[in-house]
């Protein structure tokens, strides 16, 4: 029987890996979820199937609250609200993991057991408090800038030291209880301070990395209770969350450390040094120019989420193409508030997915452009990140909208993006400015073309 | 005999350079199904849950072990549904 079971997660893990191939491409993706998810059920029938186990009650009731909890808040959740849901779940995700490796302690447990039970511990404390830290912030249920202070290193300093010390004195095997609470109270601790000195721009990067830890628990807890599937599946995850950290960090142009520790966009604003005049437009006469447009660009940022303009925007695509406008979409990888929001916002909206272009692939039909929309972006679309030095954002690949004849620029004031950075791009001859609500103002364009 | 944990290690090693490869060839497009769908398989922890609440031992790991399981499925259930709902939205452009 348990070669049965083990070979059951051999399997299990094969699907998983299998399905996660699948999501390679949009057309195969959601048959790749399917049978990760297939991978999942079959790894859960055989663990049930463990002949250790004697108490079913005590699994079911665990199984019938969560799945109920998960199931509802899945069908429920607005797509703009994706990036909250996706902490909170790598927020449970540490949790449970946090919870196992401490079920798995027992007094008699090796050392190498111990260390495993400490990794678990400490990963998935960070990301469970991390992740409700985050959390909070993209919901904006706390104050999503950056919370700096003095000595903020050496608290940090501290509560290392203090997780190595009861860490080691743990797994040296003296007595266990004391040291194993002060583990997970430090690691619920840390979790709060490395998340809190990140402000709310920089959250594609926090959240993919507890994305990340989230795996990474699960793998270290694999390691405490001796499973493999746990391992395969937990490095699985923690290797996509690296790989998107990365990613993200790329396309800011920022090393990770630099994300982590600088406290970036918490409010201080250099001397502004733009030249030029700001010239709005109004919404009748960005639709005369619209009308005769026949390439458009649009660039959508974290401002269409918020304004929850994506639907309007696919209603003024379909009537640009009606008119024989080609249109495309440029999304930069760190749009909106985690990789890939746009995306989901736009294909929520019915914009097909080939039409949604990558930075590395609008950037060279700029110049071709009559008209490029920038809905609710500001330092994705910044010039001074590829023109001036002094800018704190100098050096980050952004889409260069103002290489188009127009840029039409949606905003709702003259207020600076969440970097705290001017934009040169607002003042520049080519530059309109469209201000207003964004949902209002396409809603506006689209009457004019009725 | 070469021990337990030199097993695991390794399952470690090869799975995380796979993992890597797999991942990198996630287009853009994706990445957000991509993140949700790796929550739900973190939730893989449930396996670990379930072996730790069902031993009948003694409470207190009956008690984590249920905490785990009810947590670590919310991200199963949750994660593998919402990113269902979210993958069904990606069409192509027809004609």
């Amino acid at each position: 029987m348990d070669i049965l079971i083990q070979f059951a997660y051999v399997v299990s893990a094969a699907l998983f890996i299998y399905g996660l191939k699948q999501l390679g491409s949009p057309a195969t993706a959601r048959r790749g979820n399917s049978i990760s998810a297939l991978g999942m059920l079959l790894a859960v029938v055989a663990a049930l199937l463990d002949q250790g186990i004697v108490d079913f009650q005590w699994i079911v009731f665990g199984f019938v609250i969560g799945g109920a909890i998960g199931g509802a808040a899945a069908r429920m959740v607005q797509m703009t609200a994706m990036p909250e849901m996706v902490a909170l779940f790598n927020g449970f995700g540490g949790l449970a993991s946090l919870l196992v490796g401490w079920a798995a302690f027992s007094p008699s447990s090796e050392t190498f057991t111990l260390v495993t039970i400490i990794l678990s511990i400490l990963i998935g404390g960070v990301t469970f408090t991390g992740s409700m830290v985050a959390y909070g912030k993209l919901s904006e249920k706390i104050d999503s800038g950056a919370v700096l202070f003095n000595g903020q290193q050496v608290v940090n300093s501290l509560i290392v030291l203090g997780i190595v010390l009861s860490a080691v004195m743990f797994c040296a095997g003296s007595g266990g209880g004391f040291w194993l609470f002060l583990v997970i109270t430090l690691s619920l601790v840390f979790g709060v301070m490395v998340v809190i000195p990140i402000g709310g721009a920089d959250m594609p990067v926090v959240i993919s990395l507890l994305n990340s830890y989230s795996g990474l628990a699960a793998c270290a807890a694999g390691f405490a209770v001796d499973n493999n599937v746990l391992i395969v599946a937990g490095s699985l995850v923690g290797a996509s969350g690296i790989v998107l950290t990365q990613i993200m960090c790329k396309a800011m142009n920022r090393s990770l450390g630099n994300v982590l520790f600088s406290g970036f966009g918490s409010g201080k604003v250099e001397e502004s040094t733009v030249e030029g005049e700001i010239k709005p437009i109004t919404v009748e006469d960005a639709y005369y120019v619209l009308e005769a447009a026949s390439n458009v660009a649009i660039v959508p940022g974290y401002g269409m989420a918020v304004a929850q303009a994506q639907h309007v925007v696919k209603e003024l695509t379909e009537l640009l193409e009606q008119n024989g406008t080609e249109v495309n979409f440029g999304i930069h990888p760190v749009a909106g508030r985690m990789p890939g929001h746009m995306n989901v916002l736009l294909a929520e909206a019915d914009v097909p997915y080939d039409q949604l272009l990558e930075m590395d692939d609008i950037n060279p039909r700029m110049e071709n452009v009559d008209v490029a929309i920038v809905i609710g972006a500001n330092d994705v679309v910044n010039p001074a990140a590829r023109e001036s030095e002094s800018s704190p954002i100098y050096g980050m690949p952004i889409i260069n909208v103002d290489y188009a004849r127009t840029v039409f620029v949606l905003k709702r004031s003259m207020a600076s993006g969440f970097a705290g950075i001017e934009n040169p791009l607002f003042y520049k001859d080519n530059t309109r400015m469209l201000f207003g609500d964004a949902k209002d103002s396409i809603g506006g364009l689209i009457r004019e073309f009725n | 005999m070469i021990p337990a944990e030199i097993f695991l290690t390794f399952i470690l090693m090869l799975s995380i350079f796979l993992g890597f490869e797999l991942i990198s060839k996630v287009p853009a497009t994706l990445h957000t199904p991509l993140m949700s769908g790796a929550n739900a398989i973190s939730g893989i922890t449930v396996v670990g849950a379930i072996s730790l609440a069902g031993t009948g031992q003694h409470d207190l790991a009956n008690w984590l072990g249920a905490a785990a399981v009810a947590l670590a499925s919310i991200n199963v259930v949750g994660g593998y549904l919402v990113t269902d709902r979210m993958l069904a939205m990606f069409k192509k452009k027809e004609g």
